[in-house]
């Protein structure tokens, strides 16, 4: 089922939390909204589900498969919606948890108790939980908690699932481990997905498309690689993945960094360059070199993190490979010139391609 | 040799401490218990069973049940819908309104009583006159003690609900709804249960206190006999007319029920502390 978001907005007093989102998400995709805190995603998710109701503008409508369900309550929905923190019933055993939407059926539709106890059985068996049926949500695990609210809103057949950071409230090692999973188990039950996160590795490893998100608005989508290799804006290349920032400004129509100019124009000129994109020399290169410091050199882990500081004292961060980095060994006081082989310069955040010196 | 001096007086601290508790309690309250007992039994059980068979204490433990049976569970109700509404909803005046449910509790329930005298007076009221040109008579009349039992007691149940359902949010509503649900069925599956113990609890008290009820109760009944004493009401015209076994039978009755209040309690209360709701 796809789901077609059209100008969507939303107000509470008188923040604007989302200002007209426009989005279309295809059949069985598995789509990432991402963006720091306070960036509307979660409102946006909500809304999708029917939790928050839109702002009422013209043009504004949420399509599920062409059909507008805009004006149909949450319980109507048929979504599946995974909580941030669960939202377990706390009185009802696991098995109950998963049966809840099956069992609040209308008479009508409702299944008899052997299905009902089949269908649970799967889902907790999808969820590889089937030997705790038994026991209450304060007897698991955050990770078995997280997993019985994905089997409980898998259970009622939803046509599209919705997670609210699923993984936010996990430790690291169990948040890996499940993403992985969440990919596997999406692989295997296609349900169009959308899923909530702040976490930019969560995101990019998980997703067919990423959505990033900030203030309320949509500042890029595509997919995890043209997202990375490719930003819009300083925003989306800042917030994914670690950057080295440098200010300058434009002087006639020329991005200048790092000299003294006599006419500079309003704008802001920022240059962004991820860690990897740094290569160190020893000599002083031609042009474009930055003078710089070793202060620590991080040698475990599976690249080489080095911290230098600038002539400005402003802490810079190289990633070199191991290879790379044995080749020639850089230590703490080595003064250094680094050159950016790649980078992308921003006139008032929007991505620009014009001449510049440094 | 210090460590063991230090011992000793912390010890001897326990025993002068526990020893005042329990005598405070022994006085002030097992004590009054254990003379109402041996009151009301002081003539033997035949006068205790026959004192309590008076046609006046009948009428009296009728209408103290009668009031019970309709307040509790009309502020019972009343209690859950309030507290939902302050509890899950933010709107404005939200704090007015939870410091207006204290004010049955802030009022001395003499002054609760003569709030209904003033207001529903047959002959100064302000919308009593009109009301007795009508025939109807809220006051001097079980329609009064109802009343007023029903504003003293309003507090019990409210008051422990809000806090609770506030704890716990609307994130479990949320998920039932999305999975389905009318909010009907979200109530009775979801929000009752995570408050059942909570709200039984408050439903005790508030059933204690229109049993026990005697200040609002006083102004409003008249005590006709027969017709709107209450049990306490009742206690204490037997006791002005020197009717000491009978008016300590009835007590003994009054104070059966709060031993079963208390033991109620102490079970919920141990119960709400462990499952946390």
């Amino acid at each position: 089922m796809s789901i077609e978001i059209n100008h969507i907005s939303k107000h509470y007093g008188d923040f604007q939390a989302l200002d007209d989102i426009s989005l279309t998400i295809p059949t069985g995709k598995l789509v990432a909204i991402l963006g720091p805190s306070g960036c509307g995603k979660t409102t946006l998710l909500r809304t999708v589900a029917g939790l928050e109701r839109a702002d009422e503008t013209p043009g504004a409508d949420i399509l599920f498969d062409g059909v507008s369900a805009l004006n149909s309550p949450v319980n109507r929905r048929k979504v599946g919606f995974v909580f941030q923190h669960y939202a377990l019933f706390r009185q009802m055993t696991v098995a109950d948890n998963v049966a809840f939407g099956l069992t609040v059926k209308p008479r009508a539709e409702r299944p008899d108790k052997a299905t009902i106890k089949k269908r649970v059985a799967d889902m907790l068996d999808l969820v590889q939980l089937s030997r705790l049926g038994s026991r209450y949500p304060d007897e698991l695990s955050g990770g078995q908690r997280q997993r019985v609210a994905l089997a409980r809103a898998l259970a009622i057949e939803p046509k599209v699932l919705l997670l609210d950071e699923p993984f936010g409230a996990l430790d690291a090692q169990v948040r890996a481990s499940l993403r992985h999973w969440l990919r596997h188990l999406h692989d295997t039950i296609n349900v169009t997905s959308i899923f909530v996160t702040h976490d930019q590795e969560e995101a990019l490893e998980v997703s067919d498309q990423v959505v990033v998100m900030n203030k309320g608005r949509i500042e890029q989508i595509g997919s995890p690689n043209e997202l990375f290799s490719n930003p819009k804006t300083e925003f989306v290349m800042n917030f994914l993945g670690e950057v080295n920032i440098f200010h300058g400004r434009f002087e006639r129509d020329k991005a200048v960094f790092g000299a003294k100019g006599a006419e500079r124009d309003e704008a802001e000129a920022k240059m962004l360059v991820r860690p990897h994109d740094f290569a160190i020399r020893r000599a002083r290169p031609s042009e474009g070199g930055i003078a710089a410091e070793v202060i620590r050199v991080l040698t475990a882990g599976a690249l080489v993190k080095i911290e230098l500081v600038d002539e400005s004292r402003n802490l810079l961060y190289v990633h070199q490979s191991h290879a790379e980095y044995v080749a020639d060994p850089v230590k703490v006081q080595d003064k250094v010139w680094l050159v950016a082989t790649s980078q992308r310069i921003f006139r008032n955040g929007e991505d620009w391609s014009g001449d510049y010196v440094i | 040799m210090i460590r063991t001096d230090r011992h000793s007086t912390r010890f001897a601290f326990h025993v002068v401490v526990g020893t005042l508790a329990v005598l405070t309690i022994a006085v002030i309250l097992v004590l009054p218990l254990g003379i109402i007992v041996k009151e009301a039994f002081s003539k033997g059980f035949a006068a205790w069973w026959n004192a309590l068979r008076d046609a006046d204490t009948l009428s009296a433990v009728k209408l103290t049940l009668l009031t019970t049976a309709i307040v509790v569970p009309v502020n019972t109700v009343m209690g859950v819908v309030m507290a939902w509404a302050i509890a899950k909803f933010d709107f404005k005046g939200r704090t007015f309104l939870i410091s207006l449910i204290d004010l049955p509790f802030a009022v001395s329930p003499i002054v609760a009583g003569l709030i209904f005298i003033l207001l529903l007076g047959p002959r100064n009221g302000w919308i009593g006159p009109w009301l007795d040109a009508r025939g109807i008579r809220l006051v001097f009349s079980t329609a009064g003690v109802i009343i007023a039992t029903l504003f003293v007691t309003f507090p019990f149940v409210v008051r422990e609900l809000i806090p609770l359902m506030r704890e716990q949010g609307t994130m479990e509503e949320q998920a039932a709804l999305s999975l389905g649900a009318s909010p009907w069925k979200m109530f009775w599956r979801v929000t009752l249960p995570n408050i059942r113990w909570g709200l039984l609890y408050g439903v005790i008290l508030c059933l204690a206190r229109s049993v026990g009820e005697f200040g609002a109760v006083s102004v409003v009944s008249g005590h006709i006999r027969g017709e709107t004493n209450t049990l306490p009401l009742h206690v204490e015209i037997l006791y002005n007319e020197y009717s000491f076994t009978a008016a300590f039978a009835a007590a003994s009755v009054l104070s059966l029920v709060a031993v079963v209040t208390i033991t109620v309690k102490s079970f919920l209360e141990r119960r709400i502390h462990r499952k946390g709701a």
